[in-house]
């Protein structure tokens, strides 16, 4: 029990002293986060709004796989990223093993569908409500799926939060292609089964710490900026 | 039937011709539409052309809303045809028809924004559109909320925002599915003013209404409906001082129409 008192005390040491092994793993893991849940935006959004306005054949088929890819195992996602990057894989000559742009690649495609997911529902909520006046304004298929995603934007942020908390807390793709190597692919979430098992509870703690304050720091900012928009009538 | 076929008020074919606008005349010929072995809609023709207000009257569930979204290309219906100026309906010709539904719905924008959306999705160039849509909104005495998020205005602010939002680009008709029917006098009467106004500016309009005097106040013309006919077309006058079907006499004097 004094050994995990202790652990906490040095936890919130490296905290609040700013640590630089620390500020370094929380930085990577940060970027390599919200680079993934960019990409996956960039993706899952026009995907998922594309979704909710067209109608076509296989349409169902493309929304039940894309819900069902919610629940990708992280570590078989890791592990066709990894074959796929390997040296002797389609895409080993570009050398990106063992580097935080193929954790990004992992985590964007565990994030993807998330986001298209939740967009598709986000957007054809609203469509219900604006199909027939944008019919009445002549928009094309294009417009409207410009259109919803632009005023479903605040209730977007609820998309990108979801998988920002995948993404951020993910740890079995990133360990398999990023390799948790110190100074290089090192995040939080590998950081912290890496000191665990070493029994260095004090970094692994203080991680802890960092993370769920990340966590929580996110959500707070998504309620305040969608609470300011309902008053404001844009949400 | 060849495609640039005309149909007049009975429906009848008339000579093809190049059209003048860009929808008028907008005419439908033998629309049914039937739900669970009901018909909506049982073999209705209507031609809306030249200028004026046409009031479709009727009670509840006679087909009028139906008949106006069919018009203006939103309902596909079971049987029969949908013509704008001699041609199906296209997308590019839609924003030269207006329509004001009776639950009006804005934008998650400002109101000028709502007002520029509409302008925009009609082609207009980017650096004329807000001088418009001020206009419009003048027109509508909502310039002062210009930057006020849409959905913030009252119900009567927010369907005068709606016409006006309509009215921007300038189209040939004007198609408005009980446009007062939840507000207050005072919102209805801001509302039947616009319609003069825009009834005034030459722009053709289709109102359905279930307000008698409303009809009588705006109408230049009757269209009386009754499970899913056209049971009467006749000028404004003639039908309330002397209705030709039963039916529509119960409906003026106020007798329970099933």
């Amino acid at each position: 029990m004094q050994e995990i008192g202790g652990a906490f005390a040095e936890a919130f040491r490296l905290v609040f002293t700013l640590d630089p092994d620390l500020r370094e793993i929380v930085a990577l893991s940060l970027q390599v986060s919200l680079g993934a849940v960019a990409v996956a935006a960039l993706i899952g959004m026009p995907l998922g709004a594309a979704l909710a306005v067209m109608r076509f054949p296989g349409r169902g088929a493309a929304v039940v796989t894309i819900n069902a890819f919610m629940g990708l195992p992280p570590v078989v996602v890791g592990l066709l990223v990894y074959l796929l990057l390997s040296r002797a894989g389609p895409l080993g000559s570009l050398g990106l093993l063992y580097t935080p742009t193929a954790m990004v690649i992992a985590q964007a495609i565990l994030v993807t569908p998330i986001i298209a997911a939740l967009t598709r529902q986000t957007v054809e909520d609203m469509k219900d409500e604006y199909l027939d006046q944008l019919k009445v304004f002549g928009v094309t298929t294009f417009g409207m799926v410009r259109t919803l995603l632009w005023d479903a934007r605040y209730s977007l942020l609820t998309a990108l939060l979801a998988g920002f908390g995948r993404a951020v807390a993910e740890v079995g793709a990133v360990i398999i292609v990023g390799g948790n190597i110190n100074h290089l692919t090192r995040v939080m979430t590998t950081t912290i089964a890496l000191e665990t098992s070493k029994g260095d509870l004090s970094l692994a703690l203080g991680l802890g710490i960092v993370l769920v304050s990340v966590t929580i720091a996110a959500n707070a900012s998504v309620m305040a900026l969608r609470t300011s928009a309902a008053r404001l009538a844009y949400a | 039937m060849p495609d640039s076929a005309l149909f007049d008020e009975a429906g009848g074919a008339l000579e093809a011709h190049a059209p003048a606008h860009a929808v008028l005349p907008i005419a439908c010929r033998g629309i049914v539409v039937a739900r669970n072995g009901r018909r909506l809609l049982d073999d209705v023709d209507v031609s809306i052309d030249g200028s004026g207000l046409t009031a479709v009257v009727g009670p509840n569930g006679a087909g009028k809303t139906l008949l106006l979204r069919i018009l203006a290309n939103l309902f596909e219906p079971d049987q029969g045809e949908v013509r704008w100026a001699h041609a199906p309906p296209c997308r590019e010709h839609a924003p030269k028809i207006g329509f004001v539904f009776q639950k009006p719905v804005m934008l998650r924008r400002s109101v000028l924004a709502n007002v520029a959306y509409a302008l925009a999705a009609a082609g207009v160039a980017k650096h004329e559109r807000s001088v418009r849509a001020l206009e419009v909104l003048a027109m509508a005495s909502l310039e002062h909320l210009a930057h006020s998020p849409a959905r913030a205005l009252s119900g009567g602010e927010q369907q005068r925002l709606a016409l006006a939002r309509a009215m921007a680009t300038e189209p040939e008709v004007l198609l408005l599915d009980e446009p007062s029917s939840s507000l207050d006098p005072a919102a209805v009467l801001a509302i039947e003013e616009f319609i003069t106004r825009v009834r005034a500016a030459g722009t053709r309009l289709v109102l359905v209404t279930h307000d008698i005097g409303q009809a009588r106040r705006l109408a230049d013309s009757v269209l009386f409906m009754h499970r899913g006919r056209i049971v009467e077309r006749a000028a404004s006058r003639d039908f309330f001082d002397n209705p030709g079907a039963e039916s529509a006499r119960a409906f003026i004097e106020g007798r329970l129409v099933l």
